[in-house]
């Protein structure tokens, strides 16, 4: 086939444009370690959430040093924990989020920040984050789920140790009541 | 030259004119409702002007991206190939009735959504559809909005079968010839639509009408949103592929040149049908539910599908040189000053073409994995596809009108100036509104959501204001808005206008290389349908399966029905449920 000599050469560019971003996302993936939101999150049944022995009562727990597994149950127009509760974590952790759907499909974005995922019901979307210094995030929904989608915001707030440990003794007391 | 050369396309093709027309007006009666809505969004979200309810923003948008996304596009889409493939096969459409049942089934589907869409903004109806252009189940329109997005495509499939029938009987009495440049454009482009509506097709079918008239209980949400965008990447090649013709087959031609190559023209369409319907779970990047394999697998064809773009990005530029060389332009860059500025359908399709290359590398972003996670669903993204759905398709569209309208009417295009300035104003526009998009993207601030800002924090920008960017959005999208009501009275000015001998200069000169110098396997449809196919196959088996498997079947877990439905329309449907159960009992 006939093609112009600036043309090869504009060919064989494009294709070293597109195998480098291949390379690069390839590289972020398997060696810089960039978490992916993909399927390890498993299922659950969105009709049966409050039976759930996680996204029954969801929050945050203690699962070794400095580990914590946080559980988000996203409905119209609240984050469960987020929107009346902040979702509090002590500083220097390192958090895995469990985050689903009760209703319809919605967002959850730590504003800022690239910790974003979809929440599907059926779906947990499970990804983990390191909070290093204690600070304030804003919590969005950032997938139109109804007439109320823009009210439908929340907090993250990341605590000093200390802080953050007599609140959450106080918890595990008040539940234990 | 033949004399019929020198007559205009209304006077040899008479009645597939009027079809073109006709799809023209619907379209451009789309654009202008649409445009509205974008102005009235612009201002309410920027807290600028507010008339609406926040509440009804979700049903102008809605209206927004169906009217412009879908209705503009499509029928203008429709109006512009029925052109192409008489003007390139040189034959009329076998069958008038045929083409303007097509005609029909599509407008009658449009209306249908554009009712079910607009009584959102009439309270007590029981009517509405504000579920916006991705309509994500378990959010629920009312049916007829399903049932009219189903006629939609039905009719699109018999457009495609009037070309291709067109195609059928020219090769008859061409045996042996190569297809003209402009029919294979549609005819590669019509293939890679059959492929990709099959998504939207089924899920609107089986899972979408039988679920909203209640007669099944539930959806899989994950199921029926992947099958969306199976359709929705493509239907972004859809939208582009006329525009992409204009600059093939037009843009050399006002340029005052030729289409540089015609065989690298077909290599960039088949690469298009090829690749274009693979690569939809990218945009489920942050999907639970789908493996990361698949997602990588769609990243990696998303890449490729980057060739054709930047081949195109080639050839409109080397074409457009040529032209400009032809016209005494001489130099490295000086020839840019040759071209014919003054024209608005050259002019516009260059500023679309400049507007193509910004919105592309923010697309590059959007494709990459991981950088992904800080942009995705922020208001970046539709900064991004008002460049290119907006404006490489759009203003192309709108520019090519000022070329094409002219050829239909027989009459001469009312006003020159005020199509440039029209252009000039759309090109400034969505500098402004899709620069501060996307910066508001990186600041995190969310796309699709009534509210400039919310209770417990602040957006921050690096550089800049917050304030500043929403001033630019609601400048740019105001201007937008005169842009598209200055080219509206242009049409219709023209439209009425006195008939003119010949009002424009319609012959498409030759390509500087030939087909002749091509394989004659890149003509080999079959083939290609058969390898695109494929590709579909091993892209979406897998995920599909898992999908299925994972979130509790075909229809789901037993998801409620949200309450959105009037009584009335329960009453409907519990008379239609019984109607089938009594239907179902008789057969069996």
């Amino acid at each position: 086939m006939e093609i112009h000599a600036y043309e090869k050469l504009w060919l064989a560019l494009a294709l070293v444009l597109i195998v480098g971003f291949i390379g690069t996302i390839t590289y972020g993936a398997a060696g810089a370690g960039i978490d992916m939101i993909d399927d390890k999150g498993g299922t659950v049944d969105p009709t049966t959430l409050d039976d759930h022995p996680k996204f029954g009562d969801p929050g945050i727990e203690k699962t070794g040093e400095n580990q914590y597994d946080v559980y988000v149950v996203t409905r119209q127009f609240v984050f469960e924990p987020g929107t009346t509760q902040p979702i509090r974590v002590p500083e220097g952790s390192t958090v895995t989020f469990h985050v689903t759907a009760a209703d319809v499909i919605h967002g959850f974005e730590v504003v800022g920040t690239n910790a974003n995922t979809m929440a599907i019901p059926g779906q947990v979307a499970e990804f983990t984050v390191e909070f290093d210094e204690p600070g304030e995030y804003g919590l969005l929904c950032n997938e139109y789920c109804g007439s109320g989608h823009h009210v439908m915001e929340g907090k993250l707030v990341v605590m000093e140790q200390s802080e953050f440990d007599s609140w959450y003794e106080q918890q595990q007391q008040e539940e234990e009541n | 030259m033949a004399t019929a050369s020198q007559r205009t396309f209304v006077d040899r093709f008479p009645d597939e004119a009027a079809v073109v027309k006709a799809n023209f007006l619907v379209a451009f009666v789309a654009l202008g409702i649409g445009a509205f809505f974008g102005l009235v969004q612009t201002l309410h979200r920027t807290n600028i002007v507010r008339v609406i309810d926040s509440a009804d923003y979700y049903t102008m948008l809605t209206g927004h991206g169906v009217l412009l996304a879908i209705v503009f596009t499509i029928f203008f889409l429709c109006g512009f190939f029925h052109w192409a493939i008489a003007r390139s096969l040189d034959r009329p459409a076998e069958s008038k009735l045929f083409s303007w049942a097509w005609f029909g089934l599509m407008t009658t589907g449009s209306a249908l959504a554009a009712i079910a869409i607009l009584g959102g903004l009439v309270p007590n109806l029981g009517i509405s559809a504000d579920v916006l252009f991705t309509f994500y189940a378990p959010l629920q329109a009312h049916p007829i909005f399903y049932i009219g997005l189903a006629m939609f495509i039905v009719a699109t499939w018999l457009a495609g079968a009037d070309w291709f029938l067109s195609y059928r009987v020219w090769r008859k009495d061409h045996e042996g010839e190569r297809i003209p440049l402009q029919t294979f454009m549609v005819l590669t482009t019509m293939i890679m639509w059959y492929i990709a509506t099959i998504g939207v097709a089924v899920s609107v079918v089986f899972f979408l009408i039988p679920w909203s008239l209640g007669l099944i209980p539930s959806v899989n949400p994950l199921l029926t949103r992947t099958l969306f965008w199976y359709f929705a990447h493509p239907i972004v090649y859809f939208w582009l592929m006329p525009a992409y013709m204009m600059w093939y087959t037009i843009l050399p031609k006002l340029s005052g040149g030729r289409l540089f190559s015609d065989p690298l023209a077909r290599v960039v369409f088949l690469l298009f049908l090829l690749l274009s319907t693979p690569v939809g779970i990218h945009h489920q990047y942050l999907d639970p539910g789908i493996a990361e394999g698949f997602k990588f697998i769609a990243m990696t064809n998303t890449m490729f599908l980057l060739l054709p773009s930047l081949l195109t990005a080639f050839t409109a530029v080397a074409s457009m040189e040529h032209g400009a060389r032809q016209r005494g332009g001489e130099g490295y860059f000086r020839w840019l000053g040759a071209l014919p500025w003054r024209d608005p359908a050259f002019t516009g399709m260059a500023f679309a073409g400049i507007l193509f290359a910004a919105g592309g590398f923010s697309g590059m972003i959007n494709a990459g994995m991981n950088i992904n996670y800080l942009i995705h669903n922020t208001l970046w993204v539709p900064g991004h596809f008002h460049l290119t759905v907006g404006t490489a398709v759009a203003l192309t569209m709108m520019a090519g009108s000022y070329w094409l309208v002219p050829q239909l009417t027989g009459t001469k295009l009312y006003s020159r100036p005020i199509g440039l300035l029209q252009v000039t104003m759309w090109f400034i526009g969505m500098v402004f509104m899709s620069n501060a998009m996307h910066r508001a993207g990186l600041a995190g601030i969310p796309r699709r959501t009534a509210e400039p800002q919310y209770q417990n924090f602040d957006f921050v920008t690096p550089i800049g204001s917050i304030f500043e960017l929403r001033v630019q959005i609601a400048l740019g999208g105001t201007l937008l808005f005169l842009s598209v009501v200055l080219f509206l009275f242009n049409m219709l000015l023209t439209s009425l206008g006195e008939e003119s001998d010949r009002p424009v200069d319609e012959y498409l000169p030759a390509p500087l290389s030939g087909a002749e110098g091509s394989p004659r396997i890149l003509d080999n449809l079959t083939m290609w349908t058969g390898i695109a196919v494929l590709l579909v196959i091993l892209a979406y088996t897998l995920p599909v399966a898992a999908i299925i498997q994972n979130g509790g079947g075909l229809f789901g877990g037993g998801l409620p029905v949200p309450a959105t439905i009037s009584a009335g329309l329960d009453l409907a449907t519990t008379a239609l449920t019984g109607a089938v159960n009594t239907l179902v009992g008789v057969i069996a």
